[in-house]
């Protein structure tokens, strides 16, 4: 144990100014995504593309500084299952939006002209 | 010999230390593991409210419903719980008993005020009958933002176990490890939050 937290501490463990760190980023994402749409004064399609942003950013804020995912060899397994993760999400969220979208295309005409 | 495999990449982490220790990696390693099937249920949700979000069926939108100041709140109790969370684990790491717990009752405080304003928001919606039968819309809400308490209130459940734990067996290597893993389920709900106050509370507003 004691091996364990002389040697990794830094990295696997975090340190209290880590978690300060990703807990101010976090905080300004989420007050900077809430104060553009709360203003109600923004184009809708800019504000959209402003809040996702924020969003994959905080997450990966989040990722690195809360549950401390890096390139470093420790970490290496861990990763490789969530960027495995992430592409069965790509084809499965990106997948439904695609069908669902020509579903309901190709019922508009036959909708309209009955 | 499956478990030499997969704890090869770690063996500067493993190889100094007993046969526990290098069990109990592979215990956060398996939970993990889970954590990313979760996230795919969690994708699966967030395609249902993605195709169903327009699907109002005369009823109400996304606008008139949501109050995003109390969403703001909610997400700042996750947040400061996600936070307080991390301290928890590093008193552990200190072997600092009592301040861990102390750590601990503060996330699972701020935990239940998270969980306790949701059940509020979804009792006043369907006391004004915009409940999850209204709409394809508000079944697909229900459903994400349902899902993703229910994670919180187990998490909380697994929180007040472990604090017990703490309390009465100490800080020992099968009670560090639950606790890692507490620690990653907790901040991964975190994670998935910011998702769902991006996709459905603001750009439901939008």
């Amino acid at each position: 144990m004691s091996a364990h937290l002389t040697e990794d501490s830094g990295d696997s463990h975090g340190s209290p100014r880590g978690y300060v760190i990703g807990f101010i980023l976090s905080l300004a994402l989420t007050l900077l995504s809430f104060g553009i749409v709360m203003s109600g004064n923004y184009h809708a399609l800019e504000a959209t593309v402003v809040i996702v942003s924020a969003a994959i950013v905080q997450i990966v804020v989040q990722m690195h500084y809360f549950l401390h995912l890096d390139r470093s060899s420790s970490q290496r397994w861990n990763v490789m299952v969530l960027v495995y993760t992430l592409i069965i999400i790509a084809f499965l969220v990106g997948g439904s939006l695609w069908i669902m979208y020509n579903t309901g295309v190709r019922m508009m005409p036959m909708s309209m002209g009955r | 010999m499956t478990a030499h495999i997969l704890s090869a990449p770690e063996a500067s982490l493993v190889h100094h230390e007993d046969h526990a220790e290098e069990h109990a990696d592979n215990a956060v390693f398996g939970f993990w593991v889970y954590l990313m099937t979760d996230c795919i249920l969690f994708a699966c949700l967030f395609a249902t409210y993605a195709v169903l979000r327009h699907n109002y069926a005369g009823g109400p939108t996304g606008k008139e419903l949501f109050d995003l100041r109390y969403v703001f709140i909610e997400t700042m109790a996750l947040l400061l719980s996600s936070f307080a969370n991390g301290f928890a684990m590093l008193s552990l790491y200190r072997r600092e008993r009592a301040t861990a717990v102390l750590w601990l009752i503060v996330t699972a405080a701020l935990g239940l005020s998270f969980i306790g304003m949701e059940v509020n928001e979804f009792a006043h919606l369907i006391s004004e009958g915009n409940g999850p039968n209204r709409s394809g819309f508000l079944s697909s809400f229900f459903g994400l933002v349902g899902t993703h308490g229910l994670h919180v209130s187990v998490g909380l459940i697994w929180m007040t176990v472990m604090m017990g734990q703490l309390i009465f067996k100490g800080i020992t290597p099968a009670v560090t490890s639950r606790l890692q893993r507490l620690s990653l389920f907790w901040h991964f709900l975190d994670i998935i939050w910011i998702g769902v106050f991006t996709i459905i509370y603001l750009m439901g507003v939008l």
